[in-house]
């Protein structure tokens, strides 16, 4: 909201203070400002001239020599303008002085345009006329200027006297930010109230009188209200021998500085009031009222009502509309139909000053796809009681403008005003919950500045009806805080019972995640957690696939946003695409974000949110450096059996002879692999590109941080090395499956050293080498014990169709 | 027999000084003290010397051992020390060749910072907790004091799914999952990801993270608000930061506030990163709402509390003066590496 600081100190005339403290002060007591702007900015020696003589360029077709009287002397301007004539008054820059803009209306220069003495064609010119636009300004904020040329004052300005205060810009304008709560802070009136308790200066709203005619309201109009829960009140008064002209300048200013273009007398009067209570007001020329009767009620399905702006807009039995004794003439709160516009000969006008409720009004809107200034303030909800008020202010303004005659009476239909909240005054519990020591005389100054009324005799207060967001103790003490000052507040810490700070044990496990994906070279990624139903095809999905069941969002911002991801590859693959089109050499990611495993569809309970460890790399990397990454991190976290990879996996988007399951004590932990080649050209990277995924609800059980020393072995180990042609099938993890089953006891460890396929192994076989180490924990081993426990172990790989080479 | 041994002495040390290598002098130890060796040889001829010479000549053949002994030992050392000064002059490398790296990766900027806050608040005693993202919309409106016709919940905000579930739209819902557990006093704070309907920009995305804070215990005040907090910018933004309350609104708390801090670039004199200002808008807070205390089982009566809501996306911007909040999902390695 916009409002010039001049309208604030038409109701706090004793408001003295720069424009920063002002900012400064009205953001700490809660109103926030969010900038302020001069309109007089880079306007400098700029008077009131009169053109006294205008004589022809003696070089030049199309410009003039003018002789102008600006007060103290009479100087020489040459111009090119067409509009001037002897007599005019005018805006002139003096030399050395200086404008906003140029005369093109084009966007203004930071510094403003330097006007000097000079010659045009050899005649001296020794300032400048202004054109409205020059002055930093528009036809738009100033109706009256002339489409191209000089700005003309009027006859009662004074020769000489400063232009920029004649065309009332020496002002600011503040921009604010109101909050949802405060609806009444969305008026000129509400502010003006807040700045003088900021100030702590006297406050002084419009005093509304209305000088009304012989005649009663009730012959020219009658309101029945069909859904008062959607209308709570309807106030209407009609005015009469209306006479269409432009509103005052004052007027024209106050609303040109709110932003809203002034337009005549009648529509200037409605916004103003709007602006200055935040109350809407709608004008209709009664003469278009069928059966001089207003009936407020529900629109029926599928109606179609046309706008005054022109547009045909569609309806439903949730939108409110204002009807006459025949049609609808209005959509209740947002906008105006054509068939009951004010024209420039309309004679009699009725006046609607209503409150609905905001909800529906917010709702309707949308649907119809139609927000106004009105909707926008009655979504907020506003006031019953300020709506009579307004209305008179109107009619008041309609006499004061010489406007028209105002008929007597007003039609106010509403149901039960909602009774005033009353609250008992406890400043205790007020400086407990703030931690201060505001003493009750203070809280009691800051009731009275905004209308909070404070009976001694019950102790109570009474919150004024404007303030619809005083309810409870907590809100009155934060209006003690407001005017006492946030920044007084004293600064403590809590005390009491001391806690422990903590971090649960599944985080410490992402930590380590973070911690070792790093280590080994990865780097975080983030990624979204919906994407497009698209992905599943793009990863080769059977159509089975239950990861094709995701939860649908309702109202997703495009097709590329609706699911919520059931696998966390698209992220990857799609980041690690990313960074190969962009030609980044070596690229390894690491991902911990969650998937949304739906338990049925459609939704009926919230989904299982797994939280996946995802990491994705291409570059000088293979599949056993993915592999690597996912020991070290299981070992990290305590994890030190053996783990199984299983390549049975059955993911269609992996190589399907470059897969594994992941597996630890018979879990299924997550999965690794390189991405299938039909997968990478679907995401456009063209190189061997390798992922795993642990599921983190799957590992986290397994995980511990207690470490237990075992001792170190204090007898000799014996290590016996073999040597084997294993048929090609036949993988290294069956032959140490067959180690481990067989080595017994005293088995410690083995290491493969060796595996060779090629020229000097017969076809269809590898030669794999392995180191075994023996090592007994309480005694010195003996031959005889290695040998039996390798007999053993060669026994049952020769089982399996293994040829010892040694 | 004295002058042999001399003799022998004298030739060792003459042999042991002439050597020129290691090998040499092991072969003068060999030859003089070895097992077949001179002195040896002595010892071995003892026999022949009459028994009550005996004593005398074996300790003057064990005088003559050490004395060359420890002649050949010096010669050793030297000679060792002289061997490996030899071999590292021929091992100079040049120290300006680039380095061998292991080439860690780098975490995420987001993580970067909730890690800080985290540390900060664990330091004060809070717990780091985690609600559903995919949430009811109990928790995270109506439990919050925003019933059912509140602006906020328009259609335009928030992302629906089916009846009444949604993707939460604040962290703020954790509050009331924990405040529902009934273990009181409470400090937490619940970082995570959330929702909002907004088209991705520079400064917008459809998904972002917040971290809410929870203090609810006996006589919790806005004073404890203002404390906490100004800690909190300090230990993130520096010993010399300062911060400013605002009054502001938000449906679950009474009074309300937004926290200003003093712009970290300027320290608060206003440039062009605080738009002149030289203060940063950083979080929102207020004391928790007492409808909102009672709807979670809370006697507002007997407990007060404060709490807070940061966005981690605001605060890593800042914090590393990241200018487009499109990087941080992204992904591409340059920008990842520069945390």
């Amino acid at each position: 909201m916009n409002t010039a600081l001049s309208w604030i100190k038409a109701y706090v005339p004793d408001l003295n203070c720069t424009d920063q403290e002002y900012m400064d002060a009205m953001t700490l007591s809660g109103t926030k400002v969010e900038g302020y702007s001069r309109p007089d900015k880079n306007l400098e020696k700029i008077v009131v001239g009169q053109i006294e003589k205008i004589e022809k360029h003696p070089d030049a077709d199309k410009l003039i020599v003018c002789q102008v009287n600006i007060g103290s002397e009479v100087i020489q301007i040459v111009t090119g303008a067409p509009n001037v004539k002897e007599g005019d008054k005018v805006p002139v820059v003096l030399d050395g002085g200086k404008v906003a803009g140029g005369h093109d209306g084009g966007p203004l220069p930071e510094e403003g345009i330097v006007i000097k003495a000079g010659k045009l064609r050899g005649v001296a010119s020794n300032g400048m006329m202004c054109s409205i636009e020059e002055l930093g300004s528009d036809r738009n904020m100033y109706p009256e200027a002339p489409e191209m040329g000089i700005y003309i004052f009027g006859d009662d300005v004074e020769v000489g006297s400063d232009a920029i205060e004649a065309l009332g810009l020496h002002d600011t304008v503040f921009e604010y930010e109101i909050t949802s709560n405060r609806v009444d802070c969305y008026s000129v009136i509400g502010i003006a109230r807040e700045a003088a308790a900021t100030f702590r200066k006297p406050f002084y709203p419009p005093v509304v009188r209305v000088s009304e005619n012989q005649e009663n309201v009730a012959d020219y109009i009658s309101v029945d209200v069909q859904d008062q829960e959607l209308c709570p009140r309807y106030c209407a008064r009609v005015c009469t021998n209306i006479k269409i002209g432009p509103s005052p300048k004052w007027m024209q200013r106050r609303l040109a500085a709110s932003g809203i273009r002034p337009i005549n007398n009648l529509v200037d009067i409605t916004n103003y009031v709007m602006e200055e209570y935040g109350q809407p007001m709608h004008a209709y020329n009664l003469d278009t009222i069928a059966g001089h009767k207003i009936i407020v009620r529900r629109a029926k399905d599928g109606d179609v009502f046309r706008t005054l702006d022109g547009q045909e807009r569609k309806l439903d039995a949730d939108v409110l509309m204002i009807c006459d004794a025949e049609k609808e003439v209005g959509i209740a709160g947002i906008m105006g139909g054509e068939n009951s516009m004010i024209t420039d000969d309309v004679t009699t006008v009725l006046f609607e000053a209503a409150t609905f409720n905001g909800a529906n009004i917010r709702k309707s809107a949308r649907r119809i796809g139609l927000r106004t200034d009105a909707s926008g303030k009655f979504e907020k909800g506003l006031d019953p009681c300020n709506a009579e008020e307004a209305i008179n202010r109107a009619c008041q303004l309609i006499v004061e403008l010489g406007c028209g005659e105002v008929v007597g009476g007003i039609v106010d239909v509403h149901a039960r005003m909602k009774e005033k909240v009353v609250l008992p005054f406890e400043p205790d519990s007020y400086n407990k919950l703030l931690g201060t020591n505001v003493s009750k005389e203070e809280m009691l100054d800051i009731f009275k500045m905004i209308e909070i009324e404070y009976d001694p005799e019950k102790n109570t207060l009474t919150m004024p009806t404007f303030r619809q967001d005083l309810l409870r103790q907590c809100d009155i003490a934060e209006e003690v805080a407001r005017f006492y000052g946030y920044d007084r507040i004293p600064t403590t810490l809590p005390n009491g019972e001391a806690t422990t700070g903590k971090l649960p044990f599944k985080l410490r496990i992402e930590q380590k995640a973070r911690d070792i994906a790093e280590y080994c070279g990865f780097s975080q990624g983030m990624c979204y957690s919906f994407e497009s139903p698209k992905v599943f095809d793009k990863l080769l999905l059977d159509a089975e696939d239950p990861a094709r069941k995701a939860i649908t969002i309702a109202n997703p911002l495009g097709e590329d946003f609706s699911i919520m991801r059931t696998l966390s590859l698209n992220g990857m693959l799609t980041s690690l695409a990313t960074n190969y089109n962009r030609r980044n050499k070596d690229v390894r990611l690491y991902e911990l974000g969650n998937i949304y495993i739906p338990k049925d569809l459609p939704l009926k309970e919230l989904p299982d949110e797994r939280m996946q460890f995802t990491l994705g790399m291409y570059g000088d990397c293979d599949f056993f450096v993915m592999k690597g990454v996912v020991e070290e991190f299981l070992e990290s976290i305590g994890m030190r059996k053996k783990i199984v990879y299983d390549p049975k996996a059955g993911k269609n988007f992996l190589h399907p002879g470059r897969q594994a399951n992941i597996i630890y004590e018979g879990t299924v932990l997550g999965y690794l692999g390189e991405v299938h080649p039909g997968v990478c050209d679907n995401y456009d990277i063209k190189t061997r590109t390798y992922i795993a995924v642990l599921d983190m609800p799957t590992v986290v059980p397994f995980a511990t941080f207690d470490r237990k020393y075992e001792g170190i072995a204090k007898y000799p180990a014996v290590t016996r090395d073999i040597s084997m042609v294993v048929p090609e099938d036949i993988m290294v993890g069956q032959i140490e499956a067959v180690i481990e089953q067989r080595g017994g006891k005293i088995l410690e460890d083995y290491q493969l050293f060796d595996i060779y396929e090629g020229d000097q192994i017969k076809e269809g076989f590898k030669s794999v080498a392995y180191s075994i180490t023996f090592r007994a924990s309480d005694k010195t081993l003996e031959e005889a014990d290695v040998s039996g426990a390798m007999r053993k172990i060669l026994n049952g790989l020769e089982g399996m169709g293994i040829e010892l080479r040694s | 027999m004295k002058e042999k041994l001399e003799q022998i002495k004298a030739e060792a040390i003459r042999q042991i000084e002439a050597s020129d290598a290691l090998e040499k002098l092991n072969e003068v130890r060999v030859n003089f003290l070895g097992k077949k060796g001179e002195l040896t040889a002595v010892l071995k001829g003892m026999k022949d010397v009459a028994p009550e010479d005996r004593p005398r000549v074996g300790q003057l053949v064990n005088e003559t051992r050490e004395e060359i002994e420890k002649v050949l030992e010096e010669s050793v050392k030297k000679m060792e020390k002289a061997v490996r000064e030899a071999k590292m002059k021929k091992e100079v490398i040049d120290v300006t060749l680039p380095a061998r790296k292991n080439n860690v990766g780098h975490r995420h900027p987001n993580t970067i910072a909730l890690e800080e806050v985290e540390r900060i608040f664990i330091g004060m005693g809070y717990e780091v907790v985690e609600g559903p993202e995919v949430e009811k919309d109990y928790y995270n409106f109506e439990a919050l004091n925003i019933p059912a016709d509140h602006p906020a919940k328009d259609e335009q905000d928030t992302f629906y799914i089916e009846g009444d579930i949604l993707l939460r739209t604040q962290t703020s819902s954790t509050q009331v999952h924990e405040m529902e557990k009934g273990k009181l006093p409470i400090r937490m704070i619940a970082p995570g990801r959330v929702f909002r309907s907004d088209e991705v920009d520079a400064t917008h995305s459809p998904s972002f993270h917040q971290i809410e804070g929870l203090v609810i215990d006996k006589n919790i005040t806005f004073a404890d608000l203002k404390g906490t907090l100004a800690e909190f910018a300090r230990e993130l933004f520096g010993e010399d930061t300062k911060v400013k309350f605002r009054p502001h609104h938000f449906p679950f708390t009474e009074p309300s506030a937004e926290m200003d801090v003093t712009c970290f670039k300027c320290g608060g004199t206003g440039c062009r990163f605080c738009k002149g200002e030289g203060w940063i808008e950083i979080l929102g807070c207020g004391m928790v709402h007492p409808h909102v205390l009672e709807m979670s089982g809370i006697d507002p009566e007997q407990y007060t509390g404060f709490a807070f809501g940061v966005g981690l996306e605001r605060i890593a911007l800042l914090k590393y003066e990241i200018d487009d909040m499109r990087l941080l999902y992204e992904n591409d390695i340059r920008f990842l590496k520069q945390f």
